[in-house]
């Protein structure tokens, strides 16, 4: 850069700054003071210096003995072993279990003081008693750990002697003393510098743009200094959405595209919904305590005779030919109220609606939290996402559950898809949808899907009616996106982190 | 991109995995090439791990029928189109081939199914295999033994024929296996492993079920275990007499012939046992015959959106082990088989021969309409209002602690529990405020200012409602800075009110949780929607928050009315 240039880019602090810097090296500290600038300041001046090249630093870390808190205490009063010597001058012998009292130490602090002095040879013991066995010319010269307090700070190297010995004794106890980093910085021209901070640097540049002086019109003919574009500002964050909604959000967006209804409902539902409606037999394991929250002393109500007992004959002798899980079905189970275990309650619902007003094609989808009874690590949690998805219809297939779905993952940034058969208690046929993963070179699951079987829609319509049905977790598809490796993280409100977390895009 | 284990997220079905020796199993299925753990895969099996050594796959919870070397492999090769449908023999009962069911069991455990099998040639690895898939029939069809157990016991040790019959604990006296002296029937459910782990299915019985020989000697003591002197199998044993007993005797005669299959590909001779039962039917037992599924193809062809011929359809069944009568156009489905309920579980497995890969995805032209939820469009409305203005959103659990809702509401009892939780959050949030004074509490070291909001679901009961349980849509705001004060708070309020296009107003009330004189009801329409102020010194204290935060929280009800 031309020095003249560099001149019109130098700020009113490096203009401060460069007049106090020669050749030789300076500390920031003498820095600071010499252009009566705070030290932040002198430092963010002497950086910019250094961008321009005009000046060279050199900053070295170096170990420094400071007093702790208990240091500071004790160097404005006394040491518990030199409050113990005078008490015992005074009173020539003191009780053991006297000592506390008589000196207004702690626990600690007498234990301390008494061993101290006993190594030292000042005190003796004699049947329970303290003796003064130091020369009064030992009792008031002043100790060796007393002599180092007072000359503190001092860097680690420089502890020498008498004093490495306090040292030593010191550090032993609690928060007395503590060694420090400190990084000390000095400063000095470059050539170029020196060049510069010898030539004119009153050049009559306007620093700010101001109305008074677009007003008056005093910019004319006159220059503006040069920003420093490339350094460093403080930083911001914005406002934004939790990246779990936006991630929904855009999932939803996907869903609107292909022309499905939202659907919604309680996060709390009875087991009928969540279970039976669903052909899920009352002693499959799913129903345990141990997987699933179920509410204490709570009862819900079951929805209409009908459809009641068309799951009741369901489960137990089956229907339309079906053999059933062959056992009795109990009420009571099915009024269990619970945290609902996946969003598929909120489907059977809406078939149960579907069926009654008989408005179909239809096509629904949600997107939502479900719980289960899991202890917590980086690849589990008690609550999760599922995106949920139905349709009715008298001609659905199966080749078009999967065209639905390739739809939606394909549309969600998964290219490479495959389907294989899995097992549900509900569906069949039942389906897995994986994507071949293009780091690790392996198929990774995706979702579970199937046709909701007659047991299930049954008692719903009175008929068997076709219905695509799907409930794949979502957490999956946003750790991936938001490279966490951590479920935890998706819930744990880092302030921190949710600044920096990207947007979903 | 991270790679995140999930195991299943759907259900609560635990994973079931099958490991075979890959040696043996390359014997009766041919080699394990990447090609067949692809089939195996596409077979409804996926491949878990291939070593040296050992195949895993993992096997459904619809098929105990798989859990055995003999029988996996005759379904690997029946998919592969090598195997033809299974038909076992079964030889007749001799003349003692009897087991009795007497009046004293059925009422405590009603059935039991049998077979003889010789002819076995056992030797550490087997015996292994049918330790295994006794057990883990016992966990999948029998329910952890709830439903059903299995007892199989040498048949050089005992005397035939068997009775079946109910006793009372104390009369019960025998040496169970892995015990060190006899013990009584109680003394099993106290101080037997595995009569501690499966007491509560006697527990309260009066009498125990037990098997009995001629000799009187006790065989078992069902579900609970068997006799170290007539019910332990070694490389000995070349018969067997199993049983399995239980409550309902479809299941029980499934599982029987699950086992029974995979004896019989051990190469043991099956052989029937006469069941005289006091009570109910007589029946010889095992019966392997095939049921008969009447099904339609239209179904079939319909439900999967392909054609399909009836030589298409026998032979898919046939690759899945199941028969065709050509006559009666009826399935056979074999003997072993416990999940062919309908004929939708026939298209599944018509599906699965065909191949899953080879169904062309399809979009059908249905026309239906595209709607949002409209909770979730104002929710997202007001986020973008919010954001706007500053504010980051945050997501929390439903679930909280007992300690931390009553930092802020210190009377309030009335919690919605979980059972049995395994987290030591245990109840249901009460209102959002609880999560947002944690994360001000959590976050101590984040730079201030922090601004941050919520929206989401709380409960509260209700008794007019189908759970008991009422949930409400809020909202919650918490500002928390060293010169934070009420004034930015109402900032944001009229901002939010004035886009949202709703006139409200702040009304003084007084509440402990927020500084007297500091704390308003928000209202609209003259109802109150909610509170703000600023909160208490003695709650940020009991949250350790060092820094003053001005909150407010309300339902968002009111917007859904309009």
């Amino acid at each position: 850069m031309e020095d003249k240039l560099i001149i019109e880019s130098l700020s009113p602090m490096e203009r401060s700054v460069l007049p106090k810097l020669s050749g030789d090296f300076l500390s920031i500290e003498d820095v600071s003071e010499n252009a009566d600038l705070d030290k932040t300041t002198a430092l963010r001046a002497v950086g910019f210096l250094k961008n321009k090249e005009l000046v060279e630093v050199e900053s070295a870390e170096k170990k420094v003995v400071i007093l702790g808190i208990l240091g500071v205490n004790y160097l404005k009063k006394e040491l518990p072993e030199r409050v113990l010597l005078n008490k015992l001058s005074e009173k020539k012998s003191i009780l053991i279990g006297e000592i506390r009292n008589v000196c207004g130490l702690n626990e600690n602090e007498a234990k301390i003081a008494l061993g101290t002095l006993k190594k030292k040879a000042l005190i003796g013991i004699d049947g329970g008693k303290l003796v003064l066995n130091a020369k009064s010319s030992e009792v008031s010269s002043k100790m060796v750990e007393e002599l180092f307090l007072e000359k503190l700070p001092m860097e680690v190297g420089e502890v020498k002697d008498l004093d490495a010995l306090a040292f030593e004794n010191l550090k032993k106890r609690k928060d007395i003393v503590e060694v420090e980093e400190q990084k000390s910085m000095s400063v000095k021209l470059t050539g170029l510098g020196v060049k510069i901070s010898k030539m004119n640097l009153d050049d009559n540049l306007l620093e700010a743009l101001t109305p008074k002086i677009l007003k008056q019109n005093a910019w004319k003919g006159k220059k503006f200094r040069r920003y420093d574009l490339s350094s460093p500002v403080p930083r911001i964050y914005g406002g934004k959405r939790h990246f779990t909604n936006q991630a929904k959000d855009h999932a939803k967006s996907i869903w609107l595209e292909m022309g499905f209804k939202e659907m919604s409902g309680n996060l709390v539902e009875t087991g009928f919904w969540v279970f039976d409606a669903l052909f899920t037999a009352q002693d499959h394991p799913v129903r345990e305590m141990q997987d699933t929250f179920y509410l204490k002393d709570m009862k819900g109500e079951l929805p209409a005779k009908d459809i009641v007992s068309g799951v009741k004959k369901a489960h137990e002798g089956g229907i339309d030919g079906s053999k059933g899980w062959q056992y009795k079905w109990e009420e009571e189970k099915a009024k269990k109220v619970l945290l609902r275990t996946h969003t598929t309650n909120l489907s059977a619902r809406k078939l149960k609606e579907i069926a009654d007003t008989k408005e179909f094609p239809a096509k629904y989808f949600s997107i939502g939290k479900c719980f289960r009874n899991e202890t917590v690590d980086w690849s589990h949690g008690f609550e999760f996402n599922q995106t949920e998805g139905i349709v009715v219809d008298e001609n659905a297939n199966f080749r078009q559950l999967i065209g639905y779905l390739t739809q939606f993952f394909n549309k969600m940034g998964f290219d490479k898809l495959r389907i294989r058969p899995a097992y549900f208690a509900y569906t069949e046929p039942s389906l897995e949808m994986d994507y071949f993963h293009p780091v690790h070179k392996k198929w990774v699951e995706l979702g579970a899907a199937g046709m909701f079987r007659p047991e299930v829609t049954i008692p719903m319509f009175g008929k068997h009616v076709p219905v695509l049905a799907w409930g794949p977790g979502f957490d999956r598809i946003m750790t991936q996106f938001f490279e966490i490796n951590d479920l935890r993280e998706l819930y744990k409100n880092d302030i921190s982190k949710l600044r920096e977390t990207k947007v979903w895009r | 991109m991270i790679l995140v284990n999930y195991g299943r997220l759907r259900f609560g079905d635990k994973m079931t995995i099958l490991t075979v020796d890959r040696k043996e199993f390359e014997k009766k299925a041919g080699k394990v090439t990447k090609e067949l753990e692809d089939k195996i895969t596409m077979m409804g099996t996926p491949i878990e791990e291939v070593s040296d050594a050992e195949v895993s796959v993992e096997v459904f919870p619809n098929r105990p029928d798989l859990l055995s070397m003999g029988n996996f492999a005759r379904a690997v090769n029946q998919f592969n189109g090598k195997g033809k449908v299974a038909s076992f023999k079964i030889n007749k009962p001799e003349s003692d081939f009897v087991v009795t069911i007497d009046k004293s069991v059925k009422s405590v455990r009603p059935h039991t199914v049998c077979a003889i099998v010789k002819g076995l040639k056992f030797d550490d690895a087997k015996i292994k295999e049918i330790v295994d898939i006794q057990e883990k029939l016992h966990n999948s069809l029998g329910r952890k033994r709830k439903k059903l157990a299995i007892g199989i016991y040498p048949l050089d040790k005992i005397k035939l024929p068997i009775r079946f019959i109910g006793r009372k604990p104390e009369d019960i006296k025998f040496l169970p296996l892995e015990a060190k002296a006899e013990m009584t029937g109680r003394q099993i459910l106290r101080g037997h492993p595995a009569g501690r782990e499966y007491a509560d299915l006697l527990k309260d019985m009066e009498v125990f079920p037990i098997f009995v020989d001629a000799n009187d000697e006790i065989l078992s003591m069902p579900p609970i275990i068997n006799s170290e002197k007539t019910g332990r199998i070694d490389e000995s044993t070349k018969e067997i007499f199993i049983e399995c007993s239980g409550y309902n005797l479809v299941y029980l005669k499934k599982c029987l012939n699950i086992i029974v299959a995979a004896l019989d590909s051990m190469g043991g001779k099956v052989y029937a046992m006469d069941v005289k039962d006091s009570k109910d039917k007589d029946f010889v037992s095992p019966d392997m015959s095939a049921e008969e599924l009447s099904f339609k193809i239209e179904d079939i062809e319909k439900t999967l959106g392909i054609s399909l011929k009836e030589k298409d359809v026998v032979g898919y069944l046939a690759r899945m082990g199941i028969g065709y009568d050509v006559k009666k156009k009826v399935a056979l489905i074999p003997a072993y088989r416990a999940d062919i309920l309908h004929w939708v579980d026939l298209a599944e497995e018509v599906a699965i021969a065909y191949g899953y890969d080879k169904f062309v995805p399809e979009i059908p032209e249905i026309s239906t309409i595209a709607e949002e939820n409209p909770v979730d469009k104002l929710k997202r409305t007001i986020g973008n209002v919010l954001a706007g203005v500053g504010l980051l959103e945050t997501s929390s659990y439903h679930l909280t602690t007992k300690k931390n809702v009553k930092r802020m509401h210190y009377e309030f009892n009335d919690f919605i529990e979980v059972e049995d939780s395994k987290t030591e959050r245990d109840v249901l949030r009460i209102d959002l405020l609880t999560n947002l004074l944690q994360i001000a509490s959590e976050n101590s070291d984040a730079s201030y200012p922090q601004k941050v909001f919520e929206m989401g679901t709380v409960f509260a009961r209700d008794e007019n409602s189908s759970t008991g349980v009422f949930e409400k849509e809020r909202l919650a705001i918490a500002l928390a800075d060293e010169n934070i004060r009420f004034t930015e708070m109402k900032q944001i309020l009229d901002y939010l009110f004035k886009m949202l296009d709703v006139e409200y107003s702040i009304e003084a009330v007084d509440n402990s949780n927020y500084i007297i004189g500091r704390c308003g009801k928000i209202v609209v329409k003259g109802k109150e929607v909610g509170l703000v102020g600023e909160i208490a010194p003695r709650v940020l204290k009991n949250w350790k928050i060092k820094m003053p935060v001005v909150a407010c929280e309300m339902g968002l009800g009111f917007l859904m009315e309009e």
